[in-house]
């Protein structure tokens, strides 16, 4: 690289990051910094090198802008961390019943692998990857980051008898759930995500709104968290 | 050593609206009715209030009202030749259990069908002659006509408290509503839903292009509504958190709401959750049922005796229920012989996004469960096929249920699947994007059938269903045909970017389409192409009755539940007024 671009790069990325800084002070809900995310890590399930590359990871799929957080910001890994740990990443939402064959597309999921193990399993072999030329996932420059998730992507790699599209669309799909879920649930923080779509969460009632056609509609979204405070239906009369 | 228990009159496998409605029906005419229901039991409050409901996490993504999957899971192939495996997760299609079972989680789309579909065959074959169909298909009359069928489709219209316009009010066309529709004794009990802006910018484009936009008939209710069995409706408020979702509001129609409060009423009626049916058990003749066997939660197997055994526990449940029984012969789809599992089919479910731009407003997540304005030009036989190679069609709807975000968040075609380009465009297009929805026919076709799994078993050691189904050329056909022309209505509507994106094969088991799972178990005059007679009575055990989408010969565009009432009301009749005063073959 030459000095040029790099140095033109460099301001570029100074500038955004005080844009982002200045931003998110007068919004007053500044995304959390890495360093001070790590105070509220979850540790359930995650070890600390799947953190890492989950943390760097994420952050691709999807990053921070000058004005939204990406996913590393929102408490993904987080997600990730606690829906392992739990039922989900146990298997015990899934048929796990043998004999496991190889499917067809269409025939979806078929490995003998819990979530928990696939996401173990593949980012072990990731890890392992790196590791042997001295390197790691988490200190690529970010070209050379989406370079490598491509490549998982295609489905080139054999991650320890997980292809590595199955892992990815994985990683991609459990990046999306803790990005835009409920932030109960550890990822959404300050429900940024949906203030960046305009969704109004759990929010729901809209009898004189809804033939308000085209309406610009701002509301601070409410999460379940938030409790039952803004409406709620008592007995009704369906169970006279 | 199960325990035998007390006999009663009726054993009704499966609580959902067949189940509770045929339940009251006989519970109130002095019998014994005993509800069998594998799942929990659930009431409007507290299982469904919010905000707790409105989790999409755990109701729209990890499917928390459906059927327990690690328990009762299905396998899968597109073809007989194929092997099948489990689906090992709930994504195509969602069946529901619990009390009240898929009514809970519906989204209210009420929709009656065409008199020209309970009797398919005979009127495709005069209208268009033999040559239109596919030698691999399958389709076939009812047995039933839309005539008889008329008044039970109003009782349950007004059960519901159905919200709609009139389009065709005996014979006269009426403004406002669907001119195409079947003829209708009177109005809907409550005026339509509230039009959503993406429907508004349909309706205009549509009827520029000469189409009969309407609004979706709906069983959200409009207005407080109080139903024939005096339970009361409130309005919907729009929530976006229907289908998927139970209703904290008292608004969506669903056994909680319109039936079960009377039937748990009747001492006549026992309701037994967490009871799975293990099999329909038959005296030594193999002619009549003598009850059923189920285990509870604690693993105890019972043995519950009968006179007449109903069986209402999902079209796909059905049709297990009998293979497990061994009621009627098996379909082999080679051969051709045999019944049960016959003519499965499915929807042919298409899309059509439509980018408008980021300065219409459309906000999406303001939605009913059947929010809509849809157009019937193109639905099943309400067009001229003569030129076209196919038969069969889609109504064609632009509207919102809901637009959470985990599910929606669409983006242009060209966009990356993840990155920075990928979140400018979500960003970008998510309050501005409508998607049409088209709801096709399913051409019953020879290859497409359920039967029993050979490897793979449930929690109680029984066979899972194998289903093998994949799209009939004939269908690929009819969506490519009737997607395209909502796409010059979306152009219309002056989209920016329009993707005109037709159903094409193979059917896939990994992303959510719908589910209308119809046949199986169909209905009909022939035994040698039915398992029920037009009463939905077992041909080979006549004091069984199934009823269910299971019955249907063939799929129609429309949604399955309201024509499934009309058949629950018409069963309940013939039981009352026939059967039980002579029990025996109806036919």
């Amino acid at each position: 690289m030459s000095d040029g671009p790099s140095s033109n790069s460099r301001r570029n990325f100074l500038r955004s990051s005080l844009v982002l800084i200045s931003t998110a002070t007068l919004a007053g809900e500044a995304p959390a910094l890495l360093g001070s995310a790590r105070a509220e890590e979850t540790r359930r399930f995650l070890n600390e090198s799947e953190r890492r590359f989950l943390l760097a990871a994420v952050d691709r799929l999807i990053p921070a802008d000058e004005r939204w957080p990406g996913a590393a910001e929102a408490g993904v890994v987080n997600y990730i961390d606690l829906q392992m740990a739990g039922a989900w990443g146990g298997g015990e939402m899934l048929y796990r019943h043998g004999p496991f064959r190889k499917g067809t597309p269409t025939q979806g999921y078929q490995l003998e692998y819990t979530p928990a193990e696939l996401f173990r399993r593949s980012i072990l072999a990731i890890n392992a990857h790196f590791a042997s030329q001295a390197k790691s996932f988490d200190q690529l420059p970010s070209e050379e980051k989406d370079a490598y998730l491509s490549s998982l992507e295609k489905g080139d790699i054999d991650l320890d008898g997980v292809p590595s599209n199955t892992f990815f669309d994985f990683l991609l799909q459990h990046t999306v759930e803790g990005f835009f879920s409920d932030p109960i649930y550890g990822g959404n923080k300050n429900k940024l995500a949906w203030k960046m779509i305009g969704f109004p969460g759990a929010y729901a009632d809209y009898h004189d709104l809804i033939d308000k056609h085209g309406v610009e509609f701002h509301r601070e979204p409410l999460s379940i968290a938030d409790g039952p405070g803004y409406h709620s239906m008592n007995s009704g009369t369906g169970g006279k | 050593m199960p325990q035998t228990l007390k006999e009663v009159d009726v054993v009704v496998i499966g609580v959902g609206f067949a189940g509770s409605i045929l339940a009251k029906e006989l519970a109130a005419s002095g019998l014994k009715v005993v509800g069998l229901e594998r799942g929990h039991s659930r009431h409007s409050v507290p299982d469904f209030q919010a905000p707790a409901i409105h989790d999409e996490l755990k109701y729209s993504i990890r499917k928390g009202m459906m059927q327990d999957v690690t328990r009762e899971a299905m396998t899968f192939r597109n073809h007989y030749r194929e092997v099948a495996l489990p689906m090992r997760q709930w994504e195509a299609f969602l069946p529901g259990t619990g009390l009240g079972g898929c009514g809970v989680h519906w989204n209210g789309q009420s929709w009656r069908y065409h008199e020209e579909e309970f009797i398919y065959k005979t009127h495709i074959e005069q209208r268009y002659g033999k040559k239109i169909l596919d030698p691999d298909l399958r389709i076939q009359d009812w047995g039933v006509t839309y005539q008889e069928l008329e008044p039970y489709y109003d009782r349950f219209e007004y059960l519901l408290g159905v919200c709609g316009k009139a389009g065709n009010l005996n014979g006269k066309i009426e403004a406002g509503g669907n001119p195409l529709e079947a003829p209708r004794s009177r109005e809907y009990p409550n005026p339509p839903m509230k039009e959503q802006y993406s429907g508004a910018l349909f309706r205009k484009a549509a009827s520029e292009l000469g189409y009969h936009p309407f609004l979706q008939p709906s069983a959200n209710s409009t207005r407080p509504y109080t139903n024939p069995e005096g339970l009361t409706l409130n309005p919907c408020v729009y929530c976006g958190f229907c289908e998927r979702y139970g209703c904290e509001h008292f608004a969506k129609a669903s056994p909680q709401t319109v039936i079960l409060p009377v039937l748990m009423k009747n001492p006549n009626f026992e309701l037994r959750t967490e009871s799975q049916v293990l099999r329909i058990n038959l005296d030594s003749t193999g002619k009549k049922a003598t009850g059923v066997s189920y285990m509870d939660a604690h693993g105890r197997e019972f043995e519950q005796p009968a006179s007449l055994v109903l069986l209402t526990a999902f079209a796909l449940n059905d049709v297990r229920m009998l293979l497990l029984s061994g009621i009627g012969k098996p379909y082999e789809p080679t051969t051709e012989t045999g019944v049960v599992g016959r003519n499965y089919a499915y929807q042919t479910q298409s899309y059509v996004p439509t980018f408008l731009g980021e300065d219409v407003h459309l906000n999406s997540y303001m939605a009913g469960g059947a929010s809509g304005t849809v157009i019937d030009d193109f639905s099943v036989d309400n067009f001229d096929h003569s030129s076209l190679g196919f038969i069969g069609g889609c109504y064609v709807l632009c509207g919102s249920t809901n637009a959470r975000p985990v599910e929606f968040h669409p983006t242009p075609p060209g966009t990356p699947r993840w990155g920075r380009k990928w979140k400018d465009a979500v960003r970008q297009h998510y309050n501005h994007t409508a998607i049409f929805n088209l709801s096709g026919t399913s051409t019953s076709m020879r290859g497409n059938y359920l039967d029993l799994d050979p490897t793979y078993r449930d929690a109680w050691g029984l066979p899972l269903l194998r289903i093998t189904f994949d799209f009939p050329d004939n269908d690929v056909r009819m969506s490519r045909f009737v997607t395209h022309k909502a796409s010059e209505i979306a152009r219309q509507m002056g989209a920016k970017i329009v993707v005109d994106s037709p159903r094409t094969g193979p059917f896939t088991t990994t992303s959510y389409q719908s589910t209308h799972n119809t046949g199986g178990a169909v209905i009909g005059a022939d035994p040698s192409t039915s398992v029920v007679n037009r009463y939905c009575q077992s041909w080979d055990v006549p004091n069984v009755f199934v009823v269910g989408a299971c019955n249907y010969p063939q799929n129609s565009s429309y949604n399955p539940t309201l024509t499934l009432g009309a058949l629950i009301y018409w069963t309940a009749d013939a039981l009352k007024t026939r059967y039980l005063k002579r029990p025996g073959p109806l036919v």
